[in-house]
């Protein structure tokens, strides 16, 4: 079964994926490992898949750059395993590029 | 500096004054007095500090200090709402001081007419009670969350860009700090300011405003303070949301239970950044391939065939532009695969000279690289004006609009 995920991107990080705040996706099962998605898996897919420029303003190494909160179900993706999280269907998954304007 | 004499009870005045939150059963006489006798140093007299000085103030608060190493400009007006048209030029500072005043007598208003740094900051945050972040660069969010460990103290950050806000409490009642959340600043090229980015006025207005908020609820311990949640508000979709952040991280680097920092840092170098919100300026060309505005009007009077490009988005290129120039944004060119046929149609076989200008000749420089690098068969001599539309208009048509 694919896995049905609303990506959202916030504080200007959706400049990178067309100005485009919230995007409904599926993740495709994958074929001969075991058939889990964890958030490194995602934003490596991202990554191909979804940002449209300047992947070094969003990635660094598997992981996102720093200054880039990630929130999994409104909750701070540090208290539910980081990189390490396994996607559930229908989980939403927000990219925060935090501000430092005033 | 004396801290506050402690106030036993309310005058006459006072009480008809602050009537209206006099009579909140969680506020009361004793939160009315607690905000007497506090202090609150707003860091930063921008978007964020107006609105959040102008609440404080009218709540009553006992002191306020506010630090700027600005000036007021005419394009601060439209969100810094304590400065006026006629303070232009005046220290941010002196004009938030003199609205301040004006607003409510009472406060004691200290100003800070400097570049807070490792050298100054723990002086001068020593003496207040909560600290506001309403800066605008990240060395200084840095600093302040530094200063606010070691010193003890409660920061409410608050930061804004474009149509969004972002607020929440670092090292407050065993919460995280800044570092807990961002032990690595970001690259500086990831960061984008309020003159490059754009703001609407509203948004530090609504931020600001919720700092003032949290400080006096911090100041009075009522409620919920913003700790380990961060708010995040969306002007253009018209939504607050909530998140859960982590709790303190005991390995932080300073507010860990083994610190490693244990004084103050160099900011500047462990950001990378300066602690300013002006422009920074690029050098990524050879003098060869660039040309300074006085000596391309001089080939504009001439007469000397060749290509303006404007390389500024097409919102920008509507406010202002020059008559002859030719609108590709480098967002185009940067995402072309076929740069040579958007040139096409603006160049013909008699002018093989490009130049390219931008608002400040940063964009430009990277404009230059990529025309270079994509059209090198064509014997293209590119270049790109020194200092943008801004320098043109500093140093050779003075009408020419800035913004
Ligand atoms: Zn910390």
């Amino acid at each position: 079964m694919p896995l049905s995920v609303e990506i959202e991107f916030s504080g200007g990080a959706e400049l990178l994926f067309n100005k485009i705040k919230k995007h409904k996706i599926e993740l495709p099962d994958k074929m001969g490992v075991a058939n889990t998605w964890t958030i490194r898996d995602l934003i490596g897919w991202i990554k191909e898949n979804l940002l449209c420029e300047r992947p070094e303003l969003f990635v660094q190494g598997e992981s996102v750059r720093p200054g880039i909160l990630v929130m999994i179900n409104n909750i701070d993706w540090d208290l539910v395993g980081g990189l390490d999280y396994v996607i559930n269907n229908n989980d939403t998954i927000l990219f925060i590029s935090t501000l430092h304007g005033g | 500096m004396a801290a506050l004499a402690e106030s036993k009870v309310l005058e006459r005045e006072e009480i008809g004054r602050y009537g209206r939150q006099l009579i909140l059963p969680e506020w009361g006489v004793q939160g009315q007095l607690k905000m007497k006798s506090a202090s609150v140093l707003i860091v930063g007299a921008g978007g964020l500090g107006c609105p959040a000085a102008q609440y404080l103030a009218a709540a009553g608060i006992g002191h306020l200090g506010v630090v700027d190493y600005d000036s007021v400009e005419v394009s601060n007006l439209h969100r810094q709402i304590l400065h006026t048209e006629g303070r232009v030029g005046v220290t941010k500072v002196s004009s938030a001081q003199e609205s301040i005043q004006s607003l409510n007598s009472k406060v004691k208003v200290t100003p800070h007419h400097l570049v807070l740094n490792s050298t100054n900051a723990l002086n001068i945050i020593k003496d207040y009670d909560v600290i506001l972040d309403a800066s605008d660069n990240v060395a200084t969010r840095y600093l302040l969350n530094d200063s606010c460990v070691l010193l003890k103290k409660p920061l409410v950050s608050g930061s804004a860009l474009r149509f969004e806000g972002q607020l929440t409490v670092y090292n407050y009642k065993g919460g995280p700090c800044y570092r807990c959340l961002f032990p690595c600043p970001p690259p500086p090229h990831c960061v984008t300011n309020c003159s490059e980015g754009g703001v609407v006025g509203v948004v530090p207005g609504v931020i600001g405003s919720l700092q003032a908020l949290e400080a006096m609820k911090i100041i009075t311990d009522i409620g919920d303070s913003m700790i380990s949640k961060l708010l995040l508000f969306d002007g253009f979709s018209g939504t607050f949301r909530h998140i859960k952040l982590r709790e303190r991280n005991p390995e932080c680097s300073i507010c860990g239970d083994d610190p490693i920092i244990k004084e103050l840092i160099d900011y500047e170098q462990f950001c990378g950044s300066k602690p300013n919100d002006k422009e920074r300026q690029k050098e990524l060309l050879t003098e060869n391939q660039r040309i300074s505005c006085a000596d391309y009007k001089a080939l504009l009077d001439e007469g000397v065939p060749h290509l303006l490009l404007d390389v500024r988005e097409p919102v920008e290129y509507d406010i202002c532009h020059l008559p002859h120039s030719h609108n590709i944004p480098l967002s185009q060119l940067q995402k072309s695969k076929d740069i040579l046929s958007l040139l096409n149609t603006p160049l013909s076989d008699d002018n093989k000279r490009v130049f390219v200008i931008c608002r400040r000749g940063n964009d430009s420089q990277v404009a230059v690289h990529l025309l270079e690098e994509s059209v090198s068969n064509l014997q293209l001599s590119v270049s790109d004006i020194k200092g943008g539309l801004t320098e043109w208009s500093h140093s050779i048509d003075k009408n020419f609009p800035l913004y």
